[in-house]
């Protein structure tokens, strides 16, 4: 009567136990009483564990391998237009990134797991924001503060409050201005690089030299040659932001895919849009087409791959539609008004500051609940 | 069609595993694991000893309150022992184990036709109360108490529930199809006991015989509609479908009465058209036995008590590859650790799964990715919630509507970190309740 034995050792051993086990809350590891080892196992050895059973599949690293797919297109093509150079910067970038991370995880005890692929991600992406010609130190002392300083510091993924590779851009934006905007004109494989100035650059200096915009430049600049010179991204930048259409088609991939939506980058570049819209309108001399703010500089890249960084933006749709405002917002104040000619980066680490509040003001309101009284 | 909520899911549903599967009667086993409390609420209070014979239909266990039920015996026989047994609900639980005599005789009263058309709405709640009928959609709440709505919360809507949103279930499917009117008939008898009119037939449009085997049944009977809803989980969740249905919101921390409705599960509905028409208590039910574990998988009548190893040898027994047994469906249901858990009134399914089929949840640190705020149907933000949860600020967890939660899984459906959401907020809500009681 195997049974009968069973149920007399848990009716004097165990019972009051799981009562109170039963009171504590269905957790998994309270669940097994200890004392249960040492008399009879447990016949079946099945998994137990909370509800639910079943999941979607989709995980962290298969999310970051899908934003790191969108790139491709905008990072192949800056390699076919800028030359091996832009490749080796691409190359050390993930290297420098993954060895940053894993020395990291190791020094600070943490589960060695690179596997996520977000050390890839951030790697790839702070390339993508660094001129095609920068020299191995400035991309390595980028990858440093990215993933040591902004990333690992702070707590490791999921807990940094900037998104990395930005900071690993702007530290080295601030540090060393002038290798962080030598310019090379895009060329073919095996030319020669030429240093040249991106279309935003060239705005500014004649604004800077004349107090008006230059009516010749402007002229070229809107030649419909130069603006599908713009959306093809055949023209001076950093190696990942100058395709537009590439990387609006990896945005489109994303948004089908549902890893990102729609909310920060239409509210980013659309705000951009508006914003310069308003200012052309009023005094054409001095600010740009809307249309030629939209398709220069980080815009695109900004918007559709760094805004939408999910640990540093809101989480509510209300709350990624203010976040991707005020980067629009801050983008073009910084782009006419402060002394630099791109304003993205800048831009979307100082919403990344504010997210903390827009999620708490933007708080889903529960399903039924009662007005507030 | 209703559909819509806000957030759910699209699980693989794989019903096709049992759903053509007609309901199989099993025999009676060698011995029934009935436990004494049976319904959310106040637990039942055991009234037999060891030793002692009982006639089917007999009541074991008293109600300990209002919003509590009886439980009868399922079979005639003899109580070899009373004690803690394993549980569907992952405790042990007391229970009495009933070795039947295999006469199945009924207790004196009991299995006698009635005519219930001149039954009044008292006496059928009252029916409802003896018989020990529950909630049988899983949750088990004490059917009366839902049909004793306080005067000024009136009730205008009677909801059947056959949505079966739950992924692999499919008892409710062959209910409908295979008990039709006998669940119109008890929809009819719980619409009088309200004294509601409009009779609304909710079934998701997965199970379209279903659906048309039901609007056949209702032409003619007044007050009956159909309603197709959209297939997403969890279209059945109460709250849930009285908003698809009426547009209606349930408030927060309130009941569907509040909202004026009244959700019945259709196999509800069968317990109380045998409770009124043919004084049967509620001592059995219809268990979905499926999933890639079970060797034959299917529908089956099983008495209250049977345990899942019985009902598993009885559909073929399981593959060797089974790696976790669930009693109910795989986004709700509870895992057990052992195949001597016996059939309550809850048990709407037992789900068999392979090791590959089974999410594993891991403490990984939350990316923020928002997914469980799309999908969250209460509209709640389980990822703070899960934070706060962590960190035991369960005040916090309070503060951020964890009460709200119905533990429907979306959120740890969907999360890319496969963070164990559902068992951080059942834990912040298990250590509310005993922080208020230790207080009042």
């Amino acid at each position: 009567m195997e049974d009968e034995m069973k149920d007399k050792d848990r009716k004097s051993g165990s019972g009051k136990n799981e009562m109170k086990r039963e009171e504590a809350g269905k957790n998994k590891t309270s669940r097994k009483p200890p004392e249960k080892k040492k008399e009879e196992p447990f016949r079946e050895r099945f998994i137990v564990s909370s509800s639910p059973h079943i999941h979607d599949g989709r995980t962290t690293s298969s999310i970051m391998r899908l934003v790191i797919f969108a790139l491709l297109p905008a990072a192949l093509f800056s390699i076919y237009i800028f030359g091996v150079t832009s490749l080796r910067v691409i190359v050390i970038s993930i290297c420098s990134a993954l060895v940053f991370e894993l020395l990291a995880l190791r020094i600070m005890k943490r589960p060695v797991n690179i596997s996520d692929d977000s050390a890839f991600l951030t790697g790839l992406l702070l390339a993508l924001n660094l001129p095609p010609g920068s020299p191995w130190w400035l991309v390595v002392t980028g990858t440093f503060f990215a993933i040591v300083v902004a990333k690992q510091i702070f707590g490791g993924l999921g807990y940094n409050p900037f998104n990395p590779a930005l900071i690993g851009r702007v530290v080295l934006l601030v540090s060393f201005p002038v290798h962080m905007t030598r310019w090379i004109a895009p060329s073919a494989w095996g030319a020669d690089a030429v240093t040249t100035a991106t279309p935003l650059g060239r705005m500014a200096e004649s604004l800077d030299t004349l107090g008006h915009i230059d009516m010749d430049l402007i002229r070229e600049l809107f030649s419909r040659e130069e603006i599908i010179n713009l959306l093809i991204g055949n023209t001076a930048g950093c190696i990942g932001e100058v395709s537009i259409i590439l990387l609006a088609a990896g945005g489109i991939f994303l948004i089908a895919k549902k890893v990102i939506s729609w909310h920060i980058p239409v509210s980013f570049i659309g705000s951009v849009w508006l914003l310069t819209g308003i200012f052309y309108k009023i005094d054409p001399a001095h600010y740009i087409n809307p249309t030629f703010h939209v398709l220069s500089g980080g815009l695109f890249l900004g918007a559709i791959f760094m805004a939408t960084d999910y640990v540093t933006s809101p989480m509510t749709s209300s709350g990624k539609i203010i976040f991707g405002i005020g980067c629009g917002l801050i983008t073009v104040l910084i782009r006419l008004f402060g002394v630099y000619p791109e304003g993205v980066s800048f831009a979307i680490l100082l919403m990344n500051a504010a997210t903390p509040l827009i999620d708490r003001y933007t708080k889903p309101k529960v399903f039924g609940a009662r007005k507030a009284a | 069609m209703a559909g819509g909520f806000f957030g759910g899911v699209h699980p693989e549903y794989n019903k096709e595993l049992s759903r053509g599967k007609s309901i199989r009667v099993m025999p009676l086993p060698e011995q029934l694991t009935v436990y004494f409390s049976q319904n959310l609420g106040a637990p039942s209070n055991a009234v037999v000893k060891k030793g002692e014979e009982v006639k089917k239909g007999q009541v074991i266990a008293q109600p300990g309150g209002f919003v509590s039920t009886p439980v009868h015996s399922p079979t005639s026989g003899k109580i070899k022992s009373t004690g803690f047994y394993p549980s569907p609900v992952g405790t042990l639980m007391e229970a009495a184990v009933i070795i039947p005599d295999g006469r199945d005789e009924w207790e004196e009263g009991c299995d006698r036709e009635r005519d219930t058309a001149g039954l009044t709405s008292d006496e059928i709640k009252d029916i409802v109360k003896e018989a020990g009928i529950v909630g049988m959609g899983g949750a088990t709440f004490p059917t009366h108490v839902k049909l004793s709505p306080p005067e000024d919360k009136p009730i205008d809507i009677l909801i059947l529930n056959g949505a079966e949103c739950e992924p692999y279930l499919t008892s409710d499917h062959r209910l409908m199809l295979e008990k039709t009117e006998e669940i119109l008939e008890g929809a009819s008898l719980f619409a009088r006991a309200i004294n509601v009119k409009n009779i609304v037939v909710a079934i998701e449009k997965n199970k379209p015989g279903a659906i048309e085997k039901m609007r056949e049944a209702v032409e003619g009977r007044d007050g009956f509609s159909v309603e197709p809803m959209e297939v997403i989980y969890p279209q059945g969740a109460e709250k849930q479908l009285i908003y698809s249905i009426t547009g209606r919101k349930v408030p927060a921390g309130g009941l569907p009465m509040e909202a004026g409705a009244l959700v019945q599960n259709v196999g509800t509905c069968l317990a109380a058209f045998e409770a009124a028409r043919l004084s049967r208590p509620l001592i059995q039910r219809v268990v979905a036995v499926t999933g890639s574990g079970i060797k034959n998988p299917g529908n089956v009548l099983a008495r209250v008590g049977t345990s899942f190893r019985d009902i598993i040898d009885f559909c073929g027994g399981m593959t060797d590859d089974t790696a976790k047994v669930i009693s109910g469906g795989p986004m709700m249901g509870v895992s057990q650790y052992s195949l001597d858990s016996a059939v309550n009134k809850g048990t709407s399914g037992i789900v068999l799964l392979k090791a590959d089929e089974v999410a594993q949840f891991e403490n990984e640190p939350c990316i923020r990715c928002g997914r469980c705020l799309v999908v969250c149907p209460m509209k709640l933000n389980p990822s703070a919630l899960s934070i706060f949860a962590e960190r035991m600020r369960y005040e916090e967890t309070g503060e951020h509507g964890v009460a709200d939660c119905i533990e429907c899984g979306s959120c740890a459906y969907v999360c890319p970190s496969k963070r164990p959401l559902v068992q951080h907020f059942k834990r912040a809500k298990a250590e509310i309740r005993n922080r208020s009681k230790k207080a009042g």
